[in-house]
């Protein structure tokens, strides 16, 4: 079987530990992935902002540089949903009979990573040793779009040390939302701050999910309430070991903390 | 008496301002959160429920695939059964038909049933205007018109209200159009309801006309149905002399047994209820019995515009159950004014801008943007309307609409505009990609420093911004092969230790 990894733009750009760890971890279950270099972004930033035709570059980008893997496995079940449900939509939306057929080729291919670990590998227990109070919130897109159910749930309650608490309120979007975040922002943070007050709640010293987007956002809040409760990617956790924890400390680059006296508003 | 949604900012303007409201954030908590409570338990209770969207779905679908064939029939029967039909393209028409029906009845006053689509025309405003009050007669819609307010739930309009300020809207507004609310009023649900009753029998027993819509139209029949649950409207449909009904073009259904699926739909999703405690039906004119002068009013006012949309039409579907209202995450926090339209929540923004289309209005366009697209919506609406879909489809049109305006229309468009081509260009090439990604740390160390002055305020002024590393995921893999070589994983990436 071939494997690509779709590392998504904002893991490459902001986050590549979560790409590190997607790498480490499969490759400590016995798989191998490419990172094909042509990949940049998956599209749906323009998408769901209704920017249809700027989508099309990046399809086609995606089409070309995933053809003939069996599985495209990305840490974000927003992205995974975007290749699978929107890409058909920009195809259309080109005229391009060729992209179509590609996009039919390539869509169903993407799996978001505890889609892979559960259904494609058949693991729920990684290997993973992580010792911390986690509380997982449960990203719309992985959600509703994909519908992981409870594969993350199953994977951290396999992670050795790991002390999962519940989230009041967790199937309610953080108000992230793309675009939305800005275009709306009064709202988004409205949202937002129910659900950083929902993690503070738990005593949780660490939020996970299964994509950095929305971590990124309740992230910015719980930082700017100087809160100490991290945000980690799930990939992270899975990755972590005896080994390897250290890694895994709360100054890992791509997380969210002050600069040293300088202002960050 | 109550005000018009007209000359409403944007969303993001309204939500604002909306946000601010403390009071109207913890009504709206409160009750979305009690009635989500009750929809999801007893639609737990269905066990088939699945297959209840889909037939209720299909019914719909039907229904609106063949449209004109459907309203014909109905046209057909309701006049066999003594009904007047009357057709109207549009809120104008459709007011002009009503007035004229009261004018010839020299009534100074009709008693309406709760209806969207009245409200949705501007009926009230019309009527006023001719010197014809309109008494709503649904509790919360009289305490909507008593208070001067405007509706913020398609099935709660008052839901922003709490019961400490509907005794207050009582006390000083119900001497002025009628019989006064007791003085020793308290804010006990019943005590409030019993007013509402008092109030409204002197204007039930008096109404020569009665105003309504309409939930289903059954085409096969030439009957109408009407869901309620408080009685008000039983009353409204069975006293007057006169009734008027004004029904969307929508709200046809092929057969009478298509009621059974969309009748065990309703109450669970919007209510909350089994079943509803009131189903009126009627088929035209029954001599000696209820109304002996019944017309129908079958309006477009957008309709055929929103059936030609291929991806928007069914928004047609909706059954105006609001379950989409209560688990929005959006509108449990804004409430419904902030949406400018009798229809808010997600359905109100697909179904504004389907009905009025795109392109001409900034308010209307704002609507498609006014959700984070979480999904919840699709997950609980009963006819399978698959609203975050159709909002991105919207979001094109709207996007669409002013590709050729060569000057943006805002600063903030503008910006959106360049932003989306920039991206385009960037993220179009992995070469071209990697290049810029040489100096995100630099710009994220900008974007936490300088923020506000970069523009960057709607982020940054309530979310820090996480720093980039100093070395992309693309470079790494590129330098270590993909984790192969030595010096991978540890330290070097995370270059911003070092500095």
């Amino acid at each position: 079987m071939r494997v690509a990894l779709m590392v998504t733009c904002i893991n490459d750009a902001m986050y590549p530990g979560t790409g590190q760890a997607v790498v480490r971890l499969l490759r400590r279950l016995g798989v191998e992935v490419d990172f094909p270099q042509a990949q940049t972004c998956c599209g749906q930033p323009m998408v769901n902002t209704g920017y249809l035709d700027e989508a099309v570059p990046l399809v086609r980008r995606y089409v070309e540089a995933f053809e003939g893997y069996d599985a495209i496995v990305t840490p974000s079940g927003s992205c995974a949903g975007s290749a699978r449900h929107q890409h058909e939509l920009v195809a259309r939306r080109s005229g391009d009979p060729g992209l179509q057929r590609a996009v039919a080729e390539t869509s169903p291919r993407p799996y978001e990573l505890s889609e892979f670990l559960v259904d494609v590998l058949g693991v729920t227990d990684v290997g993973a040793y992580y010792p911390h109070t986690v509380t997982y919130h449960p990203t719309c897109h992985s959600l509703r779009m994909l519908g992981v159910g409870d594969r993350p749930r199953r994977l951290l309650e396999h992670v050795r040390g790991l002390r999962l608490v519940e989230l009041p309120g967790a199937e309610q979007c953080c108000g992230f939302g793309g675009t939305f975040a800005v275009k709306n922002a009064d709202t988004s943070v409205a949202m937002g701050a129910d659900k950083a007050r929902h993690v503070r709640e738990t005593g949780a010293e660490v939020l996970v999910a299964g994509d950095n987007s929305c971590l990124t956002h309740i992230g910015g809040l719980l930082s700017r309430e100087r809160s100490g409760v991290r945000t980690v990617h799930l990939a992270e956790i899975l990755a972590s070991t005896e080994a390897q924890a250290d890694l895994a400390k709360p100054d890992e680059a791509g997380q969210i903390r002050i600069d040293d006296g300088e202002a960050t508003r | 008496m109550s005000g018009t949604f007209v000359g409403m900012p944007a969303f993001p303007t309204a939500a604002r301002a909306a946000l601010t409201d403390s009071q109207l954030r913890h009504n709206l908590a409160h009750a979305t959160g009690t009635i989500r409570a009750k929809r999801a338990s007893v639609v737990g209770e269905v066990e088939e429920w699945e297959q209840l969207r889909l037939a209720g779905a299909g019914v719909k679908e039907a229904a609106l695939r063949d449209l004109a064939t459907h309203l014909e029939q109905l046209e057909e029967r309701l006049t066999a059964n003594g009904a007047t039909v009357h057709w109207a393209r549009d809120a104008a028409e459709a007011n002009a038909i009503v007035v004229g029906i009261a004018r010839r009845h020299q009534a100074d006053e009709v008693v309406k049933v709760k209806s969207m689509v009245t409200q949705e025309i501007g009926l009230n405003e019309a009527l006023a205007e001719e010197g014809i009050s309109a008494w709503e007669t649904d509790l919360a819609e009289l305490i909507v018109q008593l208070g001067d307010d405007l509706p913020s739930h398609i099935l709660v309009p008052a839901i922003h209200r709490n019961r400490a300020e509907i005794r207050e809207i009582f006390l000083r507004r119900m001497a002025e159009v009628g019989r006064p609310a007791p003085t020793d009023l308290t804010d006990e649900p019943a005590v409030l309801a019993a007013a509402a009753r008092e109030h409204l029998r002197e204007k039930f027993l008096r109404a020569k006309v009665g105003v309504s819509g309409a939930n289903f139209a059954v085409a096969d029949t030439g009957s109408l149905v009407v869901v309620e649950s408080e009685g008000n409207g039983r009353m409204c449909l069975t006293l007057p002399e006169v009734l008027v009904s004004v029904v969307g073009i929508e709200k046809v259904v092929p057969r009478w047994d298509d009621l059974d699926p969309l009748l065990r739909l309703l109450p669970r999703s919007s209510t909350g209820e089994r079943m509803n405690p009131y189903t009126s039906v009627w088929t035209g004119v029954t001599p000696g019995d209820g109304p002996q002068e019944v017309h129908v009013v079958l309006l477009d006012n957008g309709r055929t515009r929103a059936l030609a949309d291929d991806v928007g039409r069914q928004a047609l579907r909706c059954i105006r159950c609001s379950a989409c209202l209560n688990v929005c995450p959006v509108y449990e926090r804004t409430g419904g004014h902030a949406y400018g339209s009798v229809y808010p929540g997600p359905i109100g923004a697909i179904l504004n801008p389907l009905l009025r289309g795109v392109g001409h209005d900034d308010q209307v366009d704002s609507l498609p943007y006014a959700s984070s697209l979480c999904g919840a919506c699709f997950e609980v609406c009963p006819v399978r309307i698959d609203i975050p879909s159709v909002l991105v489809d919207q979001r094109a049109k709207v996007v669409d609409a002013h590709r050729d305006e060569r000057v943006p229309r805002s600063r903030a468009k503008a910006v959106e505009r360049a932003a989306m081509k920039g991206a385009e260009v960037v993220l179009g090439d992995s070469r071209r990609l990697r290049r810029a990604e040489r100096f995100a740390a630099l710009g994220t160390r900008a974007a936490r420093r300088f923020g506000g002055a970069l523009g960057l305020g709607a982020w940054t002024g309530a979310r820090d911004v996480p720093q980039a590393p100093a070395e992309s995921f693309r470079a790494w893999w590129q330098r270590t092969d993909g984790g192969r070589r030595d010096g991978e994983q540890r330290g070097e990436q995370r270059g911003e230790r070092g500095e």
